[in-house]
């Protein structure tokens, strides 16, 4: 069966999975005893398990498994929660994580080995959690005992048959009606031919003095011979177990009998026991069932490979309310409803009906915009809730102890803003662990709490959303950044000085600059704040900072709520016809062409008392046919770049729209000065001016 | 065995071209261009096609023909290869023809008046040649793929 169409599901569902993981994972390690955070996590490793093995993603079936034997072993109390086991566990919660995302960008799994981590899984189950230096041990040595040796393990007197998920009074009945339930392992002849007639004949044999109530492998599999040299049977009968042995042996091609009798424990009474026998069953199952697998895996391996040409990824989705969905559909239904009663009015001719109508279209159109908009919004929380688990490395590493608190994680923004906004915020982040927060000890002497404290905010705040990463610690000394500065030429000592200390801190912004005394493998290198800040600007977006010396330091964040549609700023340029994006604009006027001045061929203008490089637009995007020379006066819409401004020349103004931005296309992309196009209300497309890539 | 294939049969200069009907998405009439800057010479610029801006490629001036304002009978047909859609200006477009893969040559080295590179393969039809484009190239998509 082609599984590629459940394979989006698949990664849908197994995201979510890990994410609540991951959250649960958190909390155990600070409530090791909370059981019902332990079954949480066995029960996700469960069915992470079961999809996957379904999906025929055998990596991550195997490595759940293992999960989910030691988080068994925990659950029954034979192993303490200890830090050890949780980073183990952190451990494989990455390794899944890895897998899912390599199968959402490829369709396939990836080669990502994860045999030591299963080796690790093993060995806890092993040592039962005798400490670290046994477990040491035997994670060198796990390796060469690798499945062949421990299929050999299996010794004859282990069962892999599993007789309780029989309804419990079947046993029971049996034994008080004085039937003696036995489990009968048969091994057969290495050289046997027919193995499956041979078990026919085994089954036809035993059921003359009792009944066959169960097999291992399954009754189906015996048939068409998917077993190896060995299966077996619960059998109910009066015979004893010597004589069922006897019986057995009788047939031919059969090198041993191995008979046991099932005792009350599977009667359900005893829990503890027999779930301990589950786990050695496990255990003993899994090199036969990796064998298994492979043999899947490989003629598997063929149809992910054909469906692969059709289709490399998967492509995004988004998850969308019911609620909202009929919302839309009910909006598409006034619109048709509109329609018809636009057609109408059109035949009887009357203004006032159509005038009504239009009005109402307006209406309804708006409400759509609105409807799809808020389709497509997420929550912050996707985002941050890979935060908690990376401040927790993050401050293991760095050896200090960090709170973080978020709030608005239900705030919505625009998809593609969610999908951008990770990187710069995971940044500042690990700027404010890493820099920001003081180490233990000068906490200590500063009379502070050990442990700093990270913010984490997001909330709306009109037309924008705001994401706020605060910590209570060192803040910025805009002594020390202009230093800095100086020191990497940044900036000149006259510059610096005409400087107000915020303007000082958003040096912090230049690309180049690194405070850190140290270069961490975290940050410091250099290529931090200053990627930042373009990221968040090529989003629309702005970042300011607040901070107080001794006290801590805020970065804001500003996005806008969606990129899809903006106001912009409508020019014409010669005959044609260009948007500028408003929230880059600063303001418009007009400036004498007789003032302007050249400054190595750059054309400038004296404006407010600073100088305004001028930017002719027209010449930029290469419109044909401008004179504009003999022009007195120009029009200038000043364009800010962060802390830089220019004046771009438009020939004349149109006014202020609000737009939906369109790509050019991957045939057209990346062109310079061009965000993309937006159409027009003529049917006509206009490009909309990237004024980032202005100057 | 032959095999019957189809081909959208347009004209540029008074000579007539084919495109695998497979890579055809539709035949529009000239709409409104806007031009894009920093873009090769024989990129027009963009159209609205219903809500979706599509490149627009003059299909003379790829093929480095002399050029000719749009008239009636010019259209832009769009096409769809590698993902990418693109419409192309042509002379005119009015067939779909059924060629069987005897009637198709593969192109012959000798110098016409389009760039060898461009044609694939030459059809033949009620006395007609047809010259049928190989779309990738035409398109740059392969120069694309390798920047």
């Amino acid at each position: 069966m082609d599984m590629s169409q459940y394979l989006e599901i698949f990664i849908e569902e197994s995201n979510e999975h890990l994410q609540h993981m991951n959250q649960i994972m958190l909390d155990l390690e600070n409530r090791p005893d909370d059981l019902s955070l332990l079954n949480e996590v066995f029960r996700i490793a469960h069915t992470i398990k079961g999809m996957s093995g379904t999906m025929g993603f055998t990596k991550t079936a195997n490595l759940t498994h293992e999960m989910e034997n030691v988080l068994h072993l925990v659950r029954s109390k034979e192993i303490e929660v200890s830090d050890q086991i949780v980073d183990i566990l952190f451990e494989c919660f990455d390794t899944l994580e890895e897998y899912i995302n390599h199968l959402s960008n490829t369709g396939e799994e990836g080669d990502l080995d994860s045999t030591e981590l299963v080796n690790k899984l093993k060995a806890v189950e092993k040592n039962r959690g005798f400490g670290g230096p046994a477990l040491n041990e035997t994670v060198e040595e796990e390796p060469s005992t690798s499945s062949a040796v421990e299929a050999g393990s299996s010794s004859n007197d282990e069962f892999h048959l599993d007789v309780n998920d029989l309804p419990d009074n079947i046993i029971d009945n049996a034994l008080n009606n004085g039937f003696n339930a036995l489990k009968v392992k048969i091994i057969l002849n290495e050289g046997c031919m027919l193995k499956a007639a041979r078990a026919f004949i085994v089954f036809n044999t035993l059921e003359q003095f009792g009944e066959v109530i169960k097999s291992y492998p399954i009754a189906e599999d015996i048939e068409d011979e998917r077993f190896d040299n060995e299966f077996e049977l619960l059998f109910m009968t009066k015979l004893d177990e010597e004589a069922t042995r006897t019986e057995v042996m009788r047939i031919s091609e059969i090198d041993e009998v191995v008979v046991k009798a099932t005792e009350l424990e599977a009667s359900g009474e005893a829990v503890e026991v027999v779930e301990e026998v589950k786990v050695e069953e496990v255990k003993v199952e899994q090199p036969e069932k990796e064998e298994k697998l492979n043999l899947k895996s490989t003629d598997k391996k063929k149809k992910p490979a054909q469906s692969q040409g059709s289709k490399g990824k998967t492509s995004k989705t988004v998850r969308v309310d019911i609620n909202r969905l009929d919302n839309l559909m009910n909006l598409v239904s006034e619109l048709i409803i509109i329609k018809t009663r636009l057609e109408d009015s059109e035949n009887t001719g009357s203004t006032q009906n159509m005038n009504e109508a239009v009005e109402y279209l307006e209406r309804i159109t708006t409400s759509l915009h609105d409807a799809v908009m808020k389709v497509r919004m997420v929550p912050v929380e996707r985002v941050f809730n890979r935060f908690p688990r990376m401040v927790r490395d993050l401050a293991k590493d760095l050896g200090k102890g960090i709170h973080l608190n978020m709030s608005g994680e239900e705030t919505e923004v625009d998809r593609t803003v969610i999908d951008e906004i990770g990187d710069p915020l995971i940044h500042l982040i690990r700027n404010s662990i890493d820099h920001g927060v003081e180490s233990m000890e000068e906490r200590r002497k500063k009379g502070k709490p050990e442990s700093g404290t990270v913010n984490l905010r997001a909330y709306p705040d009109g037309n924008t959303v705001v994401i706020e990463v605060e910590d209570d610690g060192a803040g910025v000394n805009h002594e020390k950044i202009a230093e800095k500065a100086l020191e990497k030429g940044i900036v000149s000592r006259d510059e610096v000085e005409s400087m107000s200390q915020n303007e000082i801190v958003m040096l912090l912004f230049k690309a180049g600059f690194s405070t850190a005394a140290e270069v961490t493998d975290l940050s410091g290198r250099g290529v931090g704040l200053d990627v930042v800040k373009s990221k968040i600007e090529s989003l629309g977006g702005i970042v300011e900072v607040q901070t107080e010396i001794g006290k801590g330091t805020r970065f804001i964040i500003r996005l806008p709520l969606t990129l899809a549609i903006i106001q912009a700023l409508m020019v014409n340029l010669g005959d044609e016809k260009y948007a500028l994006p408003l929230n880059n604009i600063k303001e418009i006027t007009t400036i004498q062409s007789n003032s302007i001045s050249k400054v190595q061929d750059q054309e400038v203008v004296l404006y407010r008392n600073s100088t305004l490089p001028i930017l002719r637009l027209p010449e930029i995007l290469q419109v044909p046919n401008i004179d504009q020379d003999d022009k007195e006066e120009l029009t200038v819409v000043v364009v800010r770049k962060g802390m830089q401004e220019a004046g771009v020349v438009v020939d004349s103004l149109i006014g202020q729209q609000e737009i939906v931005i369109k790509s050019l296309g991957k045939y057209l992309g990346g062109i310079h000065s061009v965000a993309g196009a937006t159409i027009l209300g003529n049917g006509s497309v206009a490009l909309i001016v990237d004024p980032n890539q202005l100057f | 065995m032959s095999q019957v294939l189809e081909f959208v049969i347009f004209k540029l200069c008074d000579e007539y071209y084919g495109i695998d009907i497979q890579n055809v998405e539709n035949i529009e009439k000239v709409l409104k261009i806007t031009r894009v800057p920093y873009t090769e010479g024989h990129i027009e610029g963009v159209v609205n096609l219903r809500g979706n801006i599509i490149p627009i490629i003059d299909l003379r001036k790829r093929f480095n023909l002399p050029a000719k304002n749009s008239d009636d009978e010019s259209r832009i047909i769009i096409v769809k290869a590698k993902g990418v859609t693109v419409g192309m200006i042509v002379d005119s477009s009015s067939e779909v023809l059924q060629l069987e893969n005897v009637d198709i040559d593969e192109a012959p080295a000798i110098k016409g008046s389009v760039d060898q590179d461009y044609i694939r393969q030459i059809g033949k039809s009620d006395g007609r040649i047809i010259m049928l484009i190989d779309l990738m190239k035409v398109l740059g998509i392969e120069e694309l793929d390798e920047e």
